[in-house]
Order: C-alpha cells, then sequence, then structure tokens
C-alpha cells in the first residue's frame, strides 16, 4: 500500500477484492423461492411479516426457480413432492443454496418410522446447505439459518484452502 | 313431513319393507345398518330421496380394514330436515372388494370414495373418476391395509429411516 498510502484528500475510499465485494453484494440479496409444503411454511411466512422482517437481510420471495438463490424446504417433504422439489432445484440458477427448515425435511421428523409417504430428510434428494432445528422452528431459528448461510456466502472463494487435504464438498 | 326424527331402528325396518329383496342388518351395539355391497346404491338413494328420511347430506365416508379379511365402507348420513343422523356400513371380502358407488348420490363421495380406494383399496363401481387421490398414481399397494408393508424404495428414493 506503500504508493497509495496518504494519497487522498478525503477517507471516502473502500479498498477490498473482488472476490469480497461479490460475496458481499450477493449474500446481501439472497434470493429465496417462495413456496411451503407444511406448518413451517406458517413460521416462514411470519419470519416474512413485519414483526420478523426477513426482507431486512435482502431475502425477496421470488415465484420462479429461475430468479432464485435460494430454497427454504419448509415442511414435510412427501414422497408424491421430493421429485417436484428435485425438480424445482433442478431448475434454480447456480450459484444455489437450500435451507432445510425443520424436524420434518431435516431426517423425516414425527413421520421418521410409520411414515411410509415421507421422504426421511431432504437431502437425500438434494444437497443441503443449513439446517434448521424445529418442529417448527420459530422465526428467529430461521433467521439464525439465514446468517449461517450468509456466513457460507461470504467465506466462498476460488482460492484453494491449503490447509485441508481434501476440497470440501461445494454446492453448485 | 313427519314431525319427528326416525331413530335408525325405525329407518331401518322401514328400509327392511321396502327392499325386502336385500339382506339389511342392524347393529344395535353402535346403532348402524349394515347394508349388502349391491345394495347401497339403492339404499342410498331412497335415504336421500324419499321424503320420511331427506338424508340430504353425506357427513363422511371411511374406508376400514376391519382386520377379519373383511374391508368396510362407514357412510354417515346427515338429514338437514329432520336434524336426524344415520350410520350405514358396507362390508366386503378382501379378496374381492367391491361396492357400487354413491358418488352420483352425495357428490361429497367422490373424493371420499376415491381415498378409500386409495389407502383402504376397494373398488367403488360406477364412480366417475376412479382412480388414486393422495398417494402418487405410480404408487403400489394400499398404506392403511393391516397387512401393508413400506416399501424399500419409491422411484430409487429410500423410503425406511
Amino acid at each position: 500500500m506503500g504508493l497509495l498510502s496518504q494519497q487522498f484528500d478525503n477517507s471516502n475510499i473502500v479498498i477490498t477484492s473482488v472476490e469480497g465485494v461479490l460475496n458481499w453484494a450477493r449474500l446481501c440479496s439472497l434470493w429465496q423461492m417462495s413456496f411451503g409444503l407444511a406448518c413451517c411454511a406458517i413460521e416462514m411466512m411470519a419470519a416474512s411479516a413485519s414483526h420478523y422482517d426477513i426482507m431486512r437481510f435482502g431475502v425477496l420471495p421470488r415465484p420462479s426457480p429461475r430468479q432464485c438463490d435460494v430454497m427454504i424446504v419448509a415442511g414435510t417433504v412427501t414422497l408424491k413432492m421430493a421429485t417436484r422439489v428435485k425438480r424445482l432445484y433442478e431448475q434454480m440458477a447456480e450459484p444455489r443454496y437450500v435451507v432445510s427448515m425443520g424436524s420434518c425435511s431435516n431426517c423425516g421428523g414425527p413421520y421418521w418410522e410409520h411414515g411410509y409417504h415421507v421422504l426421511k430428510g431432504v437431502d437425500r434428494v438434494i444437497p443441503v446447505d443449513v439446517y434448521v432445528p424445529g418442529c417448527p422452528p420459530r422465526p428467529e431459528a430461521l433467521l439464525e439459518g439465514w446468517m449461517r448461510l450468509q456466513e457460507k456466502v461470504r467465506d466462498f472463494t476460488l482460492v484453494k484452502d491449503s490447509s485441508k487435504q481434501t476440497t470440501e464438498k461445494q454446492v453448485a | 313431513m313427519a314431525a319427528e326424527a326416525l331413530t335408525p331402528e325405525a329407518v331401518f325396518n322401514q328400509l327392511n319393507d321396502t327392499f325386502s329383496d336385500y339382506e339389511l342388518t342392524y347393529d344395535e351395539n353402535v346403532p348402524c345398518i349394515i347394508v349388502p355391497a349391491n345394495a347401497i346404491r339403492d339404499v342410498a338413494m331412497q335415504l336421500r330421496d324419499a321424503e320420511e328420511y331427506a338424508f340430504d347430506y353425506l357427513m363422511s365416508l371411511s374406508g376400514v380394514d376391519n382386520g377379519d379379511e373383511t374391508l368396510g365402507v362407514v357412510y354417515h348420513l346427515y338429514s338437514f330436515t329432520y336434524k336426524n343422523q344415520l350410520t350405514l356400513k358396507v362390508i366386503v371380502p378382501k379378496e374381492d372388494p367391491k361396492l357400487k358407488s354413491v358418488a352420483r348420490i352425495w357428490l361429497t363421495a367422490d373424493w371420499h370414495e376415491r381415498e378409500a380406494y386409495d389407502l383402504v383399496g376397494m373398488t367403488f363401481e360406477g364412480h366417475p373418476d376412479h382412480r388414486r387421490i393422495l398417494m402418487p398414481y405410480d404408487w403400489e399397494g394400499h398404506p392403511l391395509r393391516k397387512d401393508y408393508e413400506v416399501p424399500e424404495f419409491y422411484n430409487g428414493m429410500k423410503v425406511p429411516y
């Protein structure tokens, strides 16, 4: 920084990496696919409403998977729905992320033993970035999950992590 | 219009006179009329249209696996005219579970019969749209039967935990 230091008249300047700007821009405008599967969707809607206001994180619900960055799987994924969830995920443009919300979509929830019609975890058909526990999770829990996802986006880099032997499985 | 609502037993006695060809029985433990599978449509028609019954509303139609190699269908009727209720039952053998549809008599029965077929697996003859309603169309078996076994895989997805 020797060349540039003390060369500007005012302090209205930010220095960062391209990667940092891109990640920052993306994590502040993660658009959400607006669909819900069960009671978790009610909490998801509560998180969107004025009290919790998830829109302050730059979340916009979009009606088409092609305009979305994040799919919140909010509710019980039945086997009938699982094929649709998979297809919707495939229609999203990369980079894309999945938040699994609630016990049902994490692991089958109360249907884990006798739910002949329930997929025991949405991660059996699509890769999941963040799991939000709860039955259903409160809106705060979803916000926490959302901030975890933002951390994940913030740390995204093209540079190899030399400290790790095996590269982390990149969700793409 | 009759002044008072008929008791289930009174309805049974009158129906028994009307339909002497069919073997109707009356279960007094759980007051209901047990109707043969081939008679249900005629009986239903009579119960809906005859002035003394006027059961114009089907509250519920449920499929049951009785667990003794028979399947059952239970009809809960209501009359808005008399504020009266009546329960009908049909019992069919498990190896040949067929009965007549009442979907043309009470439109409510359309989806209810599809549900009973989907989950318990009896066939409703004369149903206008006889197919599954909840499970995927390519699902095998009827999940609420007592001897139902959960499949290992469905379309490549593992089903058990």
